[in-house]
């Protein structure tokens, strides 16, 4: 258990303490899990309107190339990751994975073309192993800044574009991944068309000065309420994207975690700059002869969630381990749980049935296509 | 009148069968309770057994049998919704009947102001 008083507080923490919020410890920083109104109640709200998220706890992490040509930062970058960063046109975003030799998942983390720099977000509890990981892959080319001066909130759901509209009304024009600066209230933000819902929306990284001043003001508004963690979770879950730590980690690959939509042509066998990234030989030769795994989907009959760690079975008596559960509860919007989990490669055909252990019971459980709910992005 | 156990459990007492249930205090620290599991009427539990589950959109808990005894009437009202834990779980929330095997085994338990002291 961590101790309270060693947890880092974010620039909204008093925000979150005025609101209600229960805080709990979540990668080294005190959180909200949850506000007054409850989990369900803010997952549903997310859904329906939009749903104000304190996400500072992510790292920012700003590469400027040395030699002030963008090119050269994306280069470099593309040393530790298998994704198209050259080709990421200015004022837009991407995700990507920090891999390792092995070809495991060392992060995941997105990745913005500002012009004359890239501008990062990673997991918290990775913020400090990947600056110090930038630092020695890229550090003799470009200067590497984990910013430590900037809150990150993240404004999701079908009313979000709306609400920001009232601040800024260029917003509408901006399309999924799309990343901009722009003043809110007078303050200078750095604006992407993103998040980790399922839902359109927008992160917003503001100056710590200003932050509790922005999101207040955004809170305001009568469609924004304030969502924890909680809701956090169960809303990425029923989109489908991968909880680092849960979903992936340094023992899974891109392939095995259903993630090929991640590295671009440019850097498969074939491409104009294929490999070069850690874990390349693997990761290719898992795209030509895929893997023994995958990442599926998870439906489960009957009500009973199924948590992560639970070990999935071919039959009914609980004899053929086939994989185990890497995230798993209950979806609001589906009304029903959903799960994610790693499957040997035979079973992972959408629609197949296999069991999960539940306390003992052998509950059926079908193999089902991701996301759980429709994405909204506005491409 | 009500008994409690440190694991906030609550319990009537009539004529040798204790009504259980979760109080007030737990059913707000779990949250949203989306799923619960109860025991089948007929199963024997001993003190500090896991008798049924509940689970919230978070997290899955254990509700421990208070005392010795025999399941004899369950309440598939919470089953069919559990929403019902989060809105009167001192009420008509209650999980499980439980016939004493030791009737006066629920004197040591806490009673209100004692439970009340204990979750501050």
């Amino acid at each position: 258990m961590e101790s309270n008083s060693r947890l880092i507080h974010t620039p909204l923490h008093a925000l979150h303490l005025s609101l209600g919020g229960r805080m709990v410890p979540f990668a080294g920083y005190e959180m909200p899990v949850q506000y007054a109104d409850g989990v369900l109640k803010e997952h549903l709200h997310t859904r329906a309107a939009a749903g104000l998220f304190d996400v500072s706890h992510m790292g920012q992490i700003i590469i400027r190339p040395k030699s002030g040509r963008i090119a050269d930062a994306a280069l470099a970058l593309e040393r530790l990751v298998p994704v198209d960063v050259l080709g990421l046109a200015e004022g837009r975003q991407r995700y990507g994975l920090f891999t390792n030799p092995d070809g495991g998942i060392l992060d995941d983390l997105m990745i913005a073309n500002r012009g004359d720099h890239l501008f990062l977000v990673v997991n918290a509890a990775c913020k400090d192993a990947d600056f110090a990981h930038l630092k020695e892959g890229l550090g003799d080319s470009c200067d590497v800044t984990l910013l430590d001066d900037r809150a990150l909130i993240a404004l999701q759901g079908p009313h979000a574009e709306a609400v920001l509209c009232e601040l800024w009304a260029d917003v509408a024009s901006m399309r999924f991944m799309d990343v901009a600066e722009a003043d809110l209230h007078d303050v200078t933000c750095i604006i992407s068309r993103s998040g980790y819902t399922g839902e359109d929306g927008f992160e917003i990284s503001i100056p710590t000065a200003s932050a509790v001043d922005v999101t207040q003001r955004l809170l305001e508004h009568p469609d924004v309420l304030a969502i924890g963690l909680g809701a956090r979770d169960s809303l990425r879950l029923e989109a489908g994207l991968c909880l680092y730590g849960n979903d992936i980690d340094t023992g899974t690959t891109p392939v095995e975690a259903a993630l090929e939509w991640a590295i671009q042509k440019s850097r498969r066998a074939g491409g104009e700059r294929a490999g070069g990234f850690p874990g390349a030989d693997r990761i290719l030769a898992e795209f030509a002869g895929g893997t023994s795994r995958r990442r599926v989907g998870l439906r489960p009959e009957g009500r009973a969630p199924v948590r992560g760690g639970a070990t999935l079975f071919a039959d009914a008596d609980g004899t053929v381990p086939i994989g185990s559960v890497t995230s798993g509860g209950f979806g609001p919007s589906i009304d029903g749980p959903v799960a994610m989990g790693y499957v040997e490669t035979a079973h992972a055909g959408n629609g197949t049935q296999i069991f999960a252990e539940v306390r003992g019971k052998y509950l059926p459980v079908t193999v089902s296509a991701l996301p759980f709910v429709k994405q909204t992005y506005k491409r | 009148m009500l008994k409690f156990t440190e694991e906030h459990e609550w319990l009537k007492v009539e004529g040798g069968v204790a009504t259980v249930g979760i109080t007030e205090h737990a059913a707000g620290q779990l949250g949203d309770l989306v799923f619960v599991e109860l025991p089948e009427a007929g199963a024997t539990f001993s003190k500090g057994d896991s008798a049924a589950t509940v689970e919230s959109v978070k997290a899955a808990s254990d509700v421990y049998c208070p005392l010795d005894g025999e399941i004899v009437e369950i309440n598939q009202a919470i089953v069919d919704d559990p929403s019902l834990v989060n809105s009167d779980p001192q009420g008509a929330a209650w999980f499980f009947k439980l016939k004493l095997a030791d009737p006066r085994s629920a004197d040591n338990l806490l009673d209100e102001a004692a439970y009340k002291e204990l979750v501050g």
